[in-house]
C-alpha cells in the first residue's frame, strides 16, 4: 500500500471519528515501531471487548505492534475470542469460517503474488488453539506442507474460550473442563513439533511475559515466510475467565508454565532460514 | 509459474455471440475445461471426486501449458473452497470444481461465499449422495445449493456446459452482481459423454477480472485499512447485530434480482420454450430437458403436441417466464434425475395462483437411473 494513501479528505477532517485522526496522525504505518515504542504512537486495535487479564488480548496487542510493515500485512483470523478483537483492529482482516484459516490464507497469498510480484504482502494467520490443533488442524499442515509463505500464529488459552471453556486438544492433560468432565485423557498436542516436521522454517513458542522475546518470535516468522518458506509461533496466552484465577494473575500463571516447564519455551530455525536472519539482523534492523 | 500463452482479450459478447465457432466431438470434461482455457483464469484449485476429476485433470495441463497462472491440488473439498474464498478476496479470477459428497463436505465454505461477495466459477458435476456409497448420477445436491446464496445455472447438454461456464464469469464479476456463479450439468450423462460443441477460437480470451469495479474493496493492502466496526455485531449488541445480518441477506438475495438482466444477456434467457402454443407442458432442467425433447418429438409422431419449458437458471429463479410460459397450461409434468423433487416444488411454488394446470408429482427417476422417453410419455399423458 502506498502510504500516501493512507490520510484523510481536508474536507472530512472534522467529522472524522478521534481515534481514526490518531491512526493518520500518529499510527504505526510506515514508522518502523516496535514493541518498545509502546505508548508514544497509537496502537492498532482500539477498545477491543475481551475479558480482564485476558492473556489473549495482550499477546494481540504485542503482535501488532510487533508488524515489520502494518501497511502491508493482511490478517487471516478464524471463528475464537481473537475474532472479537479483529473487527477493531485497523488491518486489513478477514474472518471467514471457523478452522479454515490456513486454506484462506493459502489462497491470498498465493493471489497477492499474482498481483504484486514484486512486492512483500505479508500474511499472516492469527487463531486460537481449537482453530489451529483441532478443526483446522489438516489444512494448517497441509498450508505448511505444500510451502505456503505464511506465518501461522496460535493463541494457545488451552480451551475453547469463546464457547464458555470446553477440552481442546491443546488443553492440558488431566485438565477438568466442560466436555471433559473427568479431566482431558490425553497430552496436549504436539504442533510446534508437528511445525517443524511438516516444512516449517520456523517454529517458537513464547508468552506474553517477555514482550521482547514474543515481538522478536513474532518478526523471525514474518519475515522468514516472505522468503524463506511457512513458520509457526505458539503464544501462550492464559485465559482468567475458564480457568478462574484472578485477571490480575495472568502473567504470573505464563511464568509460572515457564518455570516448571510445562509450557517450554523454544525456538526451532532451519539453516536456510537461520542465514537469511542473520544477514537482516546483522543490520540491527529488526530485533 | 508458467509463462501464459498468447491469446486476444475480447469482450464477453465477442467470445459468446459473435466470434466465429468450430465443431468439435468432446465430452463435458473437455466442453468445461475448454470454457477455462478461454477464460482468462488465475487460479484453479482442484481436489479429486469422481465425476469430476477429469476436468479438473484438464485444468491443470492448462496450467502446464501456461493458460492459468496458478494451480495445485488442495487438502479436501473445504480447503479448496476456503483457498479459492482467499484468491478471490485478493481480486483474481478463480475457480474450482465438485461432485455431490464433495459438494457437501464443502458446503458451509459454498454456503459462506454470497456473504463474503466472492466472485468466483463453481462447476458442479451431480453425483448421487452417500449414502450407501454410489458414484452415479443424481442431482439432489443441487436441492443445497438451491438455499446457498449462489447464483445457479443448469446445463442440459456439452454446449450449455461451456457456454455457462464462460458466461458464468461474465455474471459473476458485475458490479451490481459481486457473487459466486455455480455452473451445474449432471454426472456422466454430461461429463463423460460425447457430443458436437461449437466453439470460438482458443486464442481468444475474456478480459482480466476488473476486481476495482466490484461491489466490495479487495483485500490486497491497496487501499487503506479501516476498523471493520466500533462494536462489532457479533459481540454485544444483538439489536445491531440482527439488523446487520438481516440486512446483509437481503442485499444478496438483492443482488440475485439484479443478476436477472445480465444471466439472461449472457444465457440468452433465463427459460428456452418449445411449442409455447401447447396445452401440455413439460418443466425440466439439466439431462432431463434433453430426454425431454426426444419425448416430445416422439408424441409429435404420436400426433400429441407437448410443449417444453428449459429452465437454465435455478437461481435466480425464471418466476415471471414460468408464469408467462404456463399461463394456458392445462397439464404440466417435472421429469427430474432426484428424489425429492426440487423442481416441481420451486415449479409449484412459482405458478401457485397463477396457473390452472394440474401439477403432476414427477416423473422422477434417482440413484443413477436413466430417465426413459416412454416414463416421460406415460405420465405426459397419464391422465387421458
Amino acid at each position: 500500500m502506498s502510504k500516501a494513501m493512507f490520510k484523510m479528505t481536508t474536507a472530512f477532517a472534522d467529522v472524522m471519528p478521534a481515534e481514526y485522526v490518531e491512526l493518520v496522525q500518529s499510527g504505526p504505518f510506515g514508522q518502523g515501531y516496535g514493541v518498545a515504542d509502546l505508548g508514544s504512537f497509537k496502537e492498532l486495535i482500539e477498545e477491543h471487548p475481551l475479558c480482564a487479564g485476558c492473556g489473549l488480548a495482550l499477546a494481540v496487542r504485542l503482535i501488532m505492534a510487533s508488524l515489520p510493515t502494518p501497511e502491508d500485512t493482511v490478517v487471516v483470523g478464524s471463528t475464537g475470542c481473537s475474532s472479537l478483537a479483529f473487527p477493531q483492529i485497523a488491518l486489513q482482516n478477514i474472518h471467514s469460517l471457523f478452522g479454515n484459516q490456513n486454506a484462506v490464507a493459502s489462497g491470498l497469498k498465493r493471489a497477492l503474488k499474482l498481483r504484486f510480484p514484486d512486492k512483500h504482502k505479508d500474511v499472516l494467520v492469527v487463531a486460537g488453539d481449537g482453530a489451529t490443533a483441532d478443526i483446522g488442524l489438516d489444512m494448517v499442515m497441509h498450508s505448511w506442507s505444500r510451502g505456503e509463505k505464511l506465518a501461522t500464529i496460535m493463541l494457545d488459552n488451552e480451551a475453547y474460550a469463546n464457547t464458555g471453556g470446553q477440552e481442546s486438544g491443546m488443553s492440558p492433560e488431566g485438565c477438568v473442563l466442560y466436555m471433559a468432565p473427568t479431566g482431558k485423557k490425553f497430552k496436549k498436542i504436539a504442533l510446534p513439533e508437528i511445525a517443524r516436521e511438516s516444512g516449517c522454517a520456523y517454529v517458537a513458542s513464547v508468552t506474553p511475559v517477555q514482550p521482547r522475546k514474543l515481538e522478536k518470535a513474532v518478526r523471525r516468522a514474518i519475515l522468514v515466510a516472505r522468503e524463506v518458506g511457512p513458520t509457526y509461533v505458539q503464544i501462550f496466552v492464559p485465559c482468567p475467565t475458564n480457568f478462574k484465577f484472578k485477571p490480575q494473575e495472568t502473567l504470573a500463571k505464563a511464568k509460572q508454565r515457564e518455570k516448571d516447564q510445562t509450557y517450554p519455551l523454544r525456538e526451532f530455525i532451519t539453516p536456510e532460514a537461520q542465514a537469511y536472519l542473520a544477514a537482516l539482523e546483522g543490520g540491527g534492523k529488526h530485533d | 509459474m508458467a509463462n501464459t500463452v498468447n491469446q486476444r482479450v475480447v469482450t464477453p459478447e465477442h467470445l459468446l455471440f459473435e466470434a466465429p465457432r468450430t465443431k468439435a466431438f468432446i465430452t463435458g470434461s473437455e466442453a468445461a475445461s475448454e470454457a477455462v482455457r478461454r477464460a482468462n483464469v488465475d487460479i484453479a484449485i482442484a481436489y479429486p471426486i469422481t465425476p469430476q476429476s477429469e476436468t479438473m485433470e484438464r485444468i491443470g495441463n492448462l496450467f502446464a501449458e501456461g493458460y492459468i497462472r496458478d494451480y495445485y491440488r488442495a487438502e479436501d473439498e473445504v480447503g479448496a473452497f476456503s483457498a479459492i474464498s482467499g484468491a478471490s478476496r485478493t481480486g483474481v479470477r478463480c475457480m474450482t470444481a465438485s461432485s455431490g459428497p464433495g459438494l457437501m463436505r464443502g458446503l458451509e465454505t459454498i454456503a459462506s461465499w454470497p456473504g463474503h461477495r466472492l466472485p468466483l466459477v463453481f462447476l458442479i458435476m451431480c453425483r448421487v449422495i452417500n449414502a450407501p456409497l454410489s458414484i452415479q448420477p443424481d442431482n439432489l445436491e443441487l436441492d443445497y445449493m438451491l438455499t446457498s446464496g449462489n447464483i445457479l445455472l443448469h446445463g442440459e447438454n456439452q454446449q450449455d456446459f461451456f457456454d455457462y461456464t464462460l458466461a458464468g464469469f461474465a455474471i459473476s464479476e458485475k458490479c451490481e452482481v459481486t457473487l459466486p456463479v455455480a455452473v451445474a450439468v449432471d454426472g456422466f450423462f454430461v461429463t463423460h459423454a460425447r457430443a458436437w460443441v461449437e466453439m470460438p477460437s482458443a486464442e481468444l480470451k475474456l478480459p482480466p477480472r476488473d476486481c476495482y469495479s466490484e461491489a466490495v474493496p479487495m483485500i490486497d493492502n491497496e487501499n487503506p485499512p479501516v476498523r471493520i466496526a466500533r462494536d462489532a455485531p457479533i459481540q454485544k449488541s444483538n439489536f445491531i447485530s440482527y439488523q446487520m445480518h438481516a440486512a446483509w441477506q437481503q442485499e444478496i438475495h438483492a443482488a440475485h434480482e439484479r443478476s436477472r438482466k445480465w444471466v439472461s444477456r449472457y444465457i440468452n434467457g433465463l427459460v428456452e420454450v418449445v411449442n409455447p402454443e401447447a396445452e401440455t407442458l413439460i418443466v425440466a432442467s439439466g439431462s432431463a430437458v434433453s430426454q425431454s425433447r426426444e419425448a416430445l418429438r416422439q408424441a409429435e409422431e404420436m400426433g400429441k403436441k407437448v410443449g417444453l419449458i428449459k429452465v437454465k437458471s435455478l437461481r435466480p429463479f425464471p418466476t415471471a417466464e414460468l408464469r408467462a410460459a404456463c399461463r394456458h397450461a392445462k397439464r404440466i409434468i417435472v421429469p427430474e434425475f432426484n428424489c425429492p423433487g426440487w423442481l416441481n416444488r420451486e415449479v409449484r411454488a412459482t405458478l401457485y395462483g397463477h396457473s390452472e394446470a394440474k401439477i403432476a408429482d414427477g416423473p422422477r427417476v434417482y440413484g443413477g437411473i436413466t430417465m426413459p422417453t416412454e416414463l416421460i410419455l406415460e405420465w405426459l399423458f397419464k391422465s387421458e
